[in-house]
C-alpha cells in the first residue's frame, strides 16, 4: 500500500535537475510585458503630484498607470476592500505601490519604475503599539476578549503573581521563490493566470473582480510555489490583478515578479505583538489563571489580521489547564506593511505568551520549568478508541532507524512527582490542585478530548535525558564565568482546522483513462510541503495501483472550484479525504461493473496490488477499467470533504473551532557569550505527533523545517524600521534567516506512534504548522542561560539577538 | 565585447554587455531556468553555478553578481549539466533525493551546483561549504545528510572535462572590439598589474571590477550604470601572494578563500573570521584588494590587518607608494588614493600569532559585522608591551583603537586591566545604531570584546562557537 510509506517528494528528481517549473520558468510568448511597481517611499501622507514622464520615456516602457488611471481601482484585499491596487491618493505605508510599470523586460520595468517624481504631504505615522494605542487606532471596534472562570478571584487567591510583557518580533517568510504571476489574455476577455498562490480561487476571485467579468472568466493555475509559508495566502492578489489588469488593457500577456527588496518592502510578515500577562499561582506552581493582554501589530490594511489575532488568543492556554483565563486581544493598525499569514497564524504568538508565563512562574517558585509545566498540563485523553478509517492503518510504520519505532502503548503516564513545597522562595499556602476535577476545557470552552502530551513529555525527557542534562549544566556553568548553557522542554498543542467553519472543505476531480492511468486533482497547492505526493499515495492506495500510475496535476479552478486556501495545516486532512472520496466513486463503479465478472458482490470487491479481486478472484486493475468503460460507465468523478464536528462563535470566543490537536515537544540546548550575548543552539531532540503518518519522510521534513523557521523567528531573525516607518531589514544582507550552521549541532527528531482520534485521511494529523511552534524551546532555553547569570528574572525578549541575549545577561545580573 | 566560454560542455560565443550579469543571460538568453534568481545580491545561493578556470580548478560562484565579461574563456556548469549525459543523476543529485534533501525546490539548483562542487574538490566541511546556500523549508538537516552521503562516490567523468577541454584548446580572452553601445569604449581587461597602470592612467574615471561581490549590486539593486569599466580578473601577477621571512604580500586580486589558506597556520582565528566572510560563493570571488580599496566601514580583513600592522601599496602608472593601511582610510567613502591609483597588494609583517578577531553578527555565517574587532598585544612578564587593536563596524571607517591602546600598554595583562580600559572606547568611538545593532550594544561588546581577549589569552573558553553538545 502507498500510504505510510517515505517515499521522496514527487518533484525531487525535477528539483535536483533544475527541470522544476516555477512561473517565472514558463516559457513566454515574445510579446510579453514585464511589470514593475513604484513604491511609496514615505509612510504617511497624501500624494500631491505624480509626475510619470520620466517613467514613460525611460527604455522600453510600453505603459505606466497610476491610481486614477484605473477606474475604478481594482481592489487586492482578501478580507475588508482595503487595499487599492495603486493609492487612491492616501498613502498608508512605506513601500505601497503607487503606479505601474509595464515594459518589455524585467529590468527595464524596474529602472523606470525608479524615476518618478513624486510630491506628497508627509503626515506623521502610526508605527508602534503605544503609538497605535494613543490614537486609538485599530481594526474592529474594540478588543476581542476570551475568558473563563473568574479570573480576579484567581488571581486574588494565588500565593504568587507573575507579571511582565514580552514583545515578539515579527518575521519575513522569505520564500526563496519571490512573489510572481504570469497572465495570459484569451479570446473574448478571459484570463489565464499562472500564479505563485496557495489560494488559487481567491486569485481567480480577486481577478474577475478587477476585470468585472464574472468568476468563469478566469482560469488559475499554480503548479507549484517555491516556499509560501502564509505569505503566499493573500500577498500574491496585487501581481495577479496588476497583470491582468495590464493584459486586459494591453492585449498582450504580462508578467510580474518582484525583485528580493521589493518583495520584502511591499508585503506583509507575520504579526510582530506584545503579550502582557498577570499570572497566579500556588505555593506547588499549579497556575490558577491568567490574565492577558494581547497587542497585535497588524499594519495598514485588514488582510487577515482578525483571524490571525483570533488563533493568538486561541493558543494563550497551549497545553495548560487554565481554571480561569482572560484573553484581552487589540488588533492595532499602523502604517507599516500589512502584517499577514505566516506558519502558525497567530498561534506562536499566543503560545510564547503562555510559555513565558511558565518559565517566570518558575524562576519565581525556583522549580524545574518542565515540572511546571508538566503540573499544568490538560488531562491526559482517555485510550483513544480509533478505528481505522478506510483502509489498512494497523501496521506498525515502518520507518528509518532514526525514527522513533518503539510501541508505548502500556507504558501509561508517568505520575507527577509530589511536590513538597521544598525550596519555595516565598512559601505560601498550599492551594488546591488547579483543575483537579474542573472540565478539561480550553479558555474558549472546547473539551480537550485527545491530549497525549503527558506521555510525550515523559517519554521525550527520558530519550534525551533531560535530567541528567540539567544537572550536567547548572554544574558547567557553576565553573565557567564567560559562557552559559542552558536547557529547556517545552510542548505544543495546536489547534486544526480553519477558525472560519466554512474553509474547512475541499473538491477534487478524478479521473480513470482507458489504460488505467490515474489523473488526479484537489483544490490543495504545493509549496513544498509534499501535500502532492502525500494525496496521490491515498489515491494509489485506493485503487491499489502502484503510485507512478498516478498523475499528480496542477491545482487548476478550472478542474475543482471554490477551493480554500491551502493553509491552517490542512491540505492533506481535507484534500486527502475529498480525493479519497472520489476514488471511492470510482472504485465503487468499477467493482458494479466487474463484480459479476469475479462471482461476487460489488461490497466484497477490493482493490490492492494492481489487482482487482473478490475471493481468489482476480483481473488486473487495468482490465477492470477497461471493461468498465466498455460498459460505458463514467470513470471519472469528483469527490468532496467537510471537516465534521466544528462550530465557532468568533465573538463570543465560544465553541469547538478545531476538529483536533496536533501535539509535540522539543527539548533544546543552547549556549550564550555573556561578553557579548552571542548564541548558538547545541542540540535539539523532537518528538511530535503526526498521527499515522501518510508520509513520516515528508513529515519528518516539514518537522525539522519548521523547527528552525521557529528557532530563526525568535533567534536571529529582525526586523527593523527606523523611526519614519520604512523597512531598513529588506534583502538576506540585512534580514538573516538560519543558515547550516544554525541548525542544532544534534538533531533527533522522532514521530510519535500512534493514530488520530478523529476520523482523518488515514488516521493522519496535519503537520505544516505545529512543528513551527517547537522552536519556542531555543527561547526557553536562552532564558534559562540568561538566568544563570544573576539573581534576577532575566526577561529575555525575542528575537533573542545576541544584543537581545546581552541585555537579559545585564536584567539577570541586576 | 564577444566572449567565448563552455556552457556544460558546449562552446558558446556571446556578444556580452559588459555589465549583463550571467544569470540574466542564462534565463533570459539560453532559456536555461534551473538556476534561480532568488535575491539578485549574492546571498542567498540560488544562482549558484560551478565555473572552471584553465588552470583547471573549479568554484561555485553567484550568476547573480557574475558579469559575463568575467566568463571569458571559463567553463560555466548549470544545474542543468550536473547530471551525466545520459542522464544519470550525479551522486549530490541521487542523494538529495534519496535524503529528501528539496521540499518546494527552488533552492535546491543553486544547492546542487554547490555540492557538486564541493564534492569535486573533495571538500567534506559541508556546512562551511553550504553556508552561502539558503533554504527556508528543509532546516538543513537532510542536506547535510546528502551531502555526507555523496563523499565518498566517485567523480562522475563529465565533471571533469571542462577542464581537460579548457587545456585541450586553451581559450584565450578572445575580445572582438565592437565598439559598443553609443560609441562608448569596448570594456578592457588587461593581463598584467603594468598594463592596468597604464590603462587606468589613461581612464582614471573608470570602475575597476575584481571580484564584482561589491560592485555587481550597484548594478543589479542600485541600477547605476558604471561608465568605463575594467576588468581585473586577467591579471594573474595580481594574484600572488608572496611569502618571506619578514613580510607575506597578498595581491590584490588575491581571493579570500586563498588568503583565508595562506593565513590559517600564522593567524587561525583571522582564518576562522575570514570562514564566516561571505561564503564559499563569495570568497571565490572577493578579493581582499577590494575588500580594501572601497573602504567600507565593515570590511572584515581592514581589522584585523591593521592590528597586524599591515602596509598598502598604492600604485599609480609606474608610481609606487606604501603607507600604512590605517591611514588610507580617512574618512566614510573617503581614501587616501588618487586618481588613476589602485590598490596593488597589502602586506603584513611575519609575527607571533598573538592576533584574536572577534567578529560579531546576526547570524555566524555570511553576515556583515555589527562589529568587527582585532587585538594583537604583545605581552612579557605579564605586562603589555604594545598594542594594536581595530575595529570595524565601530566608525565610519575601519579604525584603530588609540585611546585603548595607550591605556593598555605598560599595565598588566589581567581582566581588571582589560574592565578598566573600557572608559577609553568612548574616546575612539561614536558608533551609530542601525539595523544591525544599537549603538550601546556596539560599544559594550567592544568592550567586552577586550575583556574576552585577557580571557582567551589566559586560557579561558569564550567562543560559543567551540562548545560541543
Amino acid at each position: 500500500m502507498s500510504v505510510h510509506k517515505a517515499v521522496p517528494h514527487d518533484a525531487a528528481q525535477l528539483h535536483v535537475t533544475g527541470r522544476a517549473r516555477y512561473v517565472d520558468d514558463i516559457p513566454v510568448p515574445a510579446d510579453c510585458l514585464h511589470l514593475a511597481f513604484g513604491l511609496s517611499t514615505i509612510a504617511k501622507g497624501r500624494l500631491t503630484a505624480l509626475d510619470l514622464d520620466a517613467v514613460r520615456a525611460a527604455p522600453g516602457v510600453v505603459g505606466v498607470w497610476a491610481g486614477n488611471d484605473l477606474d475604478p481601482i481594482p481592489d487586492c484585499s482578501p478580507s475588508n476592500h482595503d487595499e487599492p491596487l495603486l493609492s487612491d491618493g492616501a498613502i498608508h505605508y512605506a513601500g505601497q505601490p503607487l503606479f505601474l510599470v509595464a515594459a518589455t523586460g524585467h529590468l527595464a520595468a524596474r529602472k523606470a519604475a525608479t524615476l518618478a517624481r513624486v510630491d506628497v504631504v508627509e503626515e506623521t505615522p502610526i508605527l508602534s503599539i503605544d503609538q497605535a494605542r494613543a490614537a486609538d487606532s485599530r481594526f474592529e471596534d474594540g478588543p476581542r476578549i476570551y475568558a473563563k472562570g473568574d479570573i480576579d478571584a484567581a488571581l486574588d487567591q494565588a500565593d504568587h503573581i507573575v507579571e511582565g510583557t514580552i514583545e515578539i518580533g515579527g518575521q519575513e517568510h522569505f520564500y526563496l521563490e519571490g512573489q510572481a504571476a504570469l497572465a495570459l489574455p484569451q479570446e473574448d476577455g478571459d484570463m489565464i493566470v499562472h500564479s505563485s498562490s496557495q489560494h488559487p480561487t481567491e486569485i481567480q476571485h480577486k481577478v474577475a473582480d478587477a476585470l468585472g467579468r464574472p468568476m468563469h472568466a478566469v482560469r488559475v493555475e499554480v503548479r507549484r510555489m517555491g516556499g509560501g509559508f502564509g505569505g503566499k495566502e493573500s500577498q500574491g492578489n496585487h501581481l495577479a490583478i496588476a497583470c491582468a489588469v495590464v493584459a486586459e488593457r494591453t492585449g498582450r500577456p504580462a508578467k510580474m515578479r518582484y525583485d528580493r527588496d521589493d518583495d520584502f518592502i511591499v508585503t506583509g510578515k507575520r504579526h510582530d505583538a506584545r503579550i502582557s500577562y498577570r499570572a497566579g499561582f500556588d505555593g506547588d506552581g499549579r497556575c490558577l489563571g491568567v490574565n492577558y493582554v494581547q497587542d497585535i501589530r497588524c499594519g495598514w490594511a485588514m488582510d487577515l489580521s482578525l483571524p490571525v489575532a483570533d488563533r493568538a488568543m486561541l493558543h494563550a492556554d497551549n497545553a495548560y489547564l487554565l481554571p480561569a483565563a482572560r484573553i484581552t486581544s487589540h488588533r492595532w493598525k499602523t502604517n507599516t506593511q500589512s502584517a499577514t499569514a505566516f506558519r502558525g497564524f497567530g498561534g506562536p504568538q499566543g503560545m510564547v505568551g503562555i510559555e513565558r508565563v511558565m518559565d517566570h512562574a518558575a524562576f519565581v517558585l525556583d522549580m524545574d520549568p518542565l515540572q511546571v509545566r508538566r503540573l499544568n498540563y490538560y488531562r491526559k485523553a482517555p485510550a483513544a478508541d480509533a478505528g481505522p478509517s478506510g483502509g489498512s492503518f494497523s501496521a506498525k510504520m515502518k520507518q528509518g532507524a532514526r525514527l522513533d519505532t518503539a510501541d508505548l502503548e502500556g507504558r501509561g503516564a508517568v505520575r507527577v512527582a509530589p511536590v513538597t513545597g521544598t525550596a519555595k522562595r516565598f512559601g505560601g499556602a498550599h492551594s488546591p490542585v488547579a483543575g483537579g476535577d474542573a472540565p478539561n476545557t480550553t479558555p474558549y470552552g472546547m473539551e480537550v478530548e485527545d491530549f497525549i502530551l503527558n506521555d510525550m513529555t515523559d517519554r521525550l525527557a527520558a530519550d534525551c535525558d533531560y535530567k541528567g542534562r540539567r544537572a550536567d549544566i547548572a554544574a558547567w556553568n557553576a565553573r565557567e564565568p564567560v559562557l552559559k548553557r542552558g536547557i529547556a522542554l517545552t510542548p505544543v498543542k495546536f489547534g486544526i482546522s480553519f477558525t472560519l467553519t466554512h474553509l474547512n472543505q475541499a473538491g477534487a476531480l478524478v479521473h480513470v483513462y482507458q489504460d488505467g492511468s490515474i489523473h488526479m486533482n484537489h483544490g490543495g497547492t504545493e509549496m513544498g510541503q509534499g501535500l502532492f505526493q502525500k494525496v496521490a499515495q491515498v489515491a494509489a492506495a485506493r485503487f491499489g495501483v502502484p503510485l507512478a500510475q498516478v498523475k499528480i496535476t496542477a491545482t487548476d479552478t478550472g478542474k475543482v472550484p471554490n477551493t480554500s486556501a491551502t493553509a491552517a495545516s490542512s491540505g492533506s486532512d481535507l484534500n486527502g479525504m475529498a480525493v479519497k472520496a472520489a476514488c471511492d466513486a470510482l472504485c465503487g463503479r468499477i467493482a458494479e461493473v466487474v463484480a459479476p465478472e469475479l462471482q461476487a458482490e460489488a461490497a466484497d470487491v477490493v482493490f490492492e496490488e494492481g489487482m482487482v479481486r473478490a475471493g481468489t478472484a482476480e483481473m488486473t486493475f487495468e482490465d477492470a477499467v477497461a471493461r468498465t468503460y466498455l460498459a460505458r460507465v463514467s470513470l471519472s468523478a469528483t469527490g468532496f470533504y467537510k471537516t465534521p464536528r466544528i462550530a465557532w462563535d468568533r465573538i463570543a470566543g465560544q465553541g469547538r473551532p478545531f476538529f483536533y490537536f496536533a501535539y509535540g515537544a522539543a527539548c533544546s540546548e543552547v549556549v550564550i557569550d555573556t561578553l557579548t550575548g552571542e548564541n548558538r543552539i547545541l542540540r535539539t531532540d523532537i518528538l511530535h505527533d503526526v498521527g499515522q503518518s501518510l508520509n513520516p519522510a515528508l513529515d519528518v521534513g516539514q518537522i525539522e523545517g519548521g523547527f528552525v523557521q521557529g528557532a530563526g523567528w525568535l533567534t536571529m531573525e529582525e526586523l527593523v524600521w527606523d523611526d519614519k516607518g520604512v523597512l531598513r531589514t529588506h534583502a538576506p544582507s540585512t534580514y538573516k534567516i538560519p543558515c547550516a550552521s544554525d541548525a542544532p549541532d544534534v538533531f533527533n527528531v522522532a514521530l510519535w506512534d500512534g493514530v488520530n482520534r478523529e476520523d482523518t485521511i488515514y488516521r493522519s494529523k496535519a503537520v505544516g504548522e505545529p512543528p513551527f511552534m517547537l522552536g519556542i524551546s531555543v527561547l526557553s532555553a536562552l532564558g534559562q542561560a540568561c538566568a544563570a547569570c544573576g539573581p534576577h528574572f532575566p526577561d529575555l525578549q525575542a528575537p533573542a539577538t545576541a544584543e537581545a541575549v546581552l541585555a537579559a545577561v545585564t536584567r539577570a545580573r541586576g | 565585447m564577444t566572449i567565448r566560454f563552455l556552457l556544460n560542455g558546449e562552446p558558446q560565443e556571446v556578444e556580452a554587455a559588459p555589465t549583463r550579469t550571467l544569470l540574466d543571460w542564462l534565463r533570459e538568453d539560453a532559456r536555461l531556468t534551473g538556476t534561480k534568481e532568488g535575491c539578485n545580491e549574492g546571498d542567498c545561493g540560488a544562482c549558484t553555478v560551478m565555473v572552471t578556470d584553465p588552470d583547471g580548478s573549479a568554484r561555485a560562484l553567484n550568476a547573480c553578481i557574475l558579469f559575463l565579461p568575467q566568463l571569458a574563456g571559463r567553463a560555466v556548469r548549470t544545474v542543468e549539466g550536473i547530471a551525466a549525459p545520459d542522464g544519470t543523476l550525479h551522486p549530490v543529485q541521487q542523494a538529495m533525493v534519496d535524503h529528501h534533501g528539496s521540499q518546494c525546490g527552488f533552492c535546491t539548483p543553486g544547492f546542487i551546483a554547490t555540492m557538486a562542487t564541493a564534492h569535486l574538490n573533495g571538500a567534506t566541511d559541508h556546512e562551511d561549504q553550504i553556508a552561502g546556500n539558503l533554504c527556508r523549508c528543509t532546516g538543513y538537516a537532510p542536506i547535510l545528510r546528502a551531502a555526507r552521503a555523496a563523499e565518498t562516490a566517485p567523480v562522475p567523468a563529465h565533471m571533469r572535462a571542462d577542464a581537460e577541454t579548457l587545456r585541450a584548446d586553451p581559450f584565450h580572452w578572445s575580445e572582438i572590439p565592437s565598439g559598443g553601445a553609443g560609441g562608448r569604449q569596448p570594456p578592457a581587461a588587461p593581463t598584467s598589474a603594468d598594463e592596468l597602470a597604464d590603462w587606468y592612467m589613461a581612464h582614471p574615471d573608470a570602475t575597476l571590477i575584481a571580484g564584482a561581490t561589491d560592485v555587481g549590486l550597484w548594478v543589479t539593486k542600485q541600477h547605476r550604470d558604471l561608465g568605463q569599466v575594467a576588468f581585473l580578473n586577467q591579471c594573474a601577477d595580481l594574484r600572488e601572494i608572496a611569502v618571506n621571512v619578514e613580510t607575506i604580500r597578498f595581491g590584490a586580486m588575491a581571493n579570500l578563500n586563498d588568503v583565508q589558506a595562506e593565513l590559517a597556520p600564522r593567524h587561525p582565528s583571522f582564518a576562522d573570521m575570514i570562514r564566516r566572510y561571505g561564503s564559499v560563493q563569495v570568497r571565490n570571488a572577493a578579493t581582499i584588494g577590494g575588500n580594501i580599496a572601497n573602504g567600507s566601514p565593515i570590511g572584515d580583513t581592514p581589522p584585523a590587518l591593521i592590528a597586524l600592522g599591515a602596509t598598502l601599496h598604492l600604485r599609480r602608472g609606474e608610481a609606487r607608494r606604501d603607507l600604512a593601511l590605517e591611514n588610507f582610510f580617512l574618512d566614510y567613502g573617503q581614501q587616501d588614493r588618487a586618481p588613476g591609483e589602485f590598490v596593488e597588494g597589502v602586506s603584513i609583517p611575519v609575527q607571533p600569532d598573538r592576533l584574536r578577531v572577534y567578529k560579531l553578527s546576526k547570524r555566524f555565517d555570511q553576515d556583515i559585522s555589527a562589529v568587527c574587532g582585532a587585538f594583537n598585544l604583545a605581552v612579557e612578564d605579564g605586562t603589555i608591551r604594545t598594542a594594536r587593536i581595530a575595529f570595524g563596524g565601530m566608525a565610519g571607517i575601519p579604525k584603530r583603537a588609540a585611546a585603548v591602546e595607550a591605556t593598555l600598554i605598560g599595565r598588566p595583562a589581567t581582566d581588571a586591566t582589560a574592565r578598566a580600559a573600557a572608559h577609553a572606547f568612548a574616546e575612539d568611538f561614536a558608533p551609530l545604531t542601525d539595523m544591525r545593532a544599537s549603538a550601546a550594544y556596539r560599544l559594550q561588546s567592544a568592550q567586552n570584546m577586550l575583556i574576552r581577549y585577557v580571557a582567551e589569552m589566559s586560557g579561558q573558553a569564550t567562543s560559543v562557537l567551540e562548545v560541543r553538545p
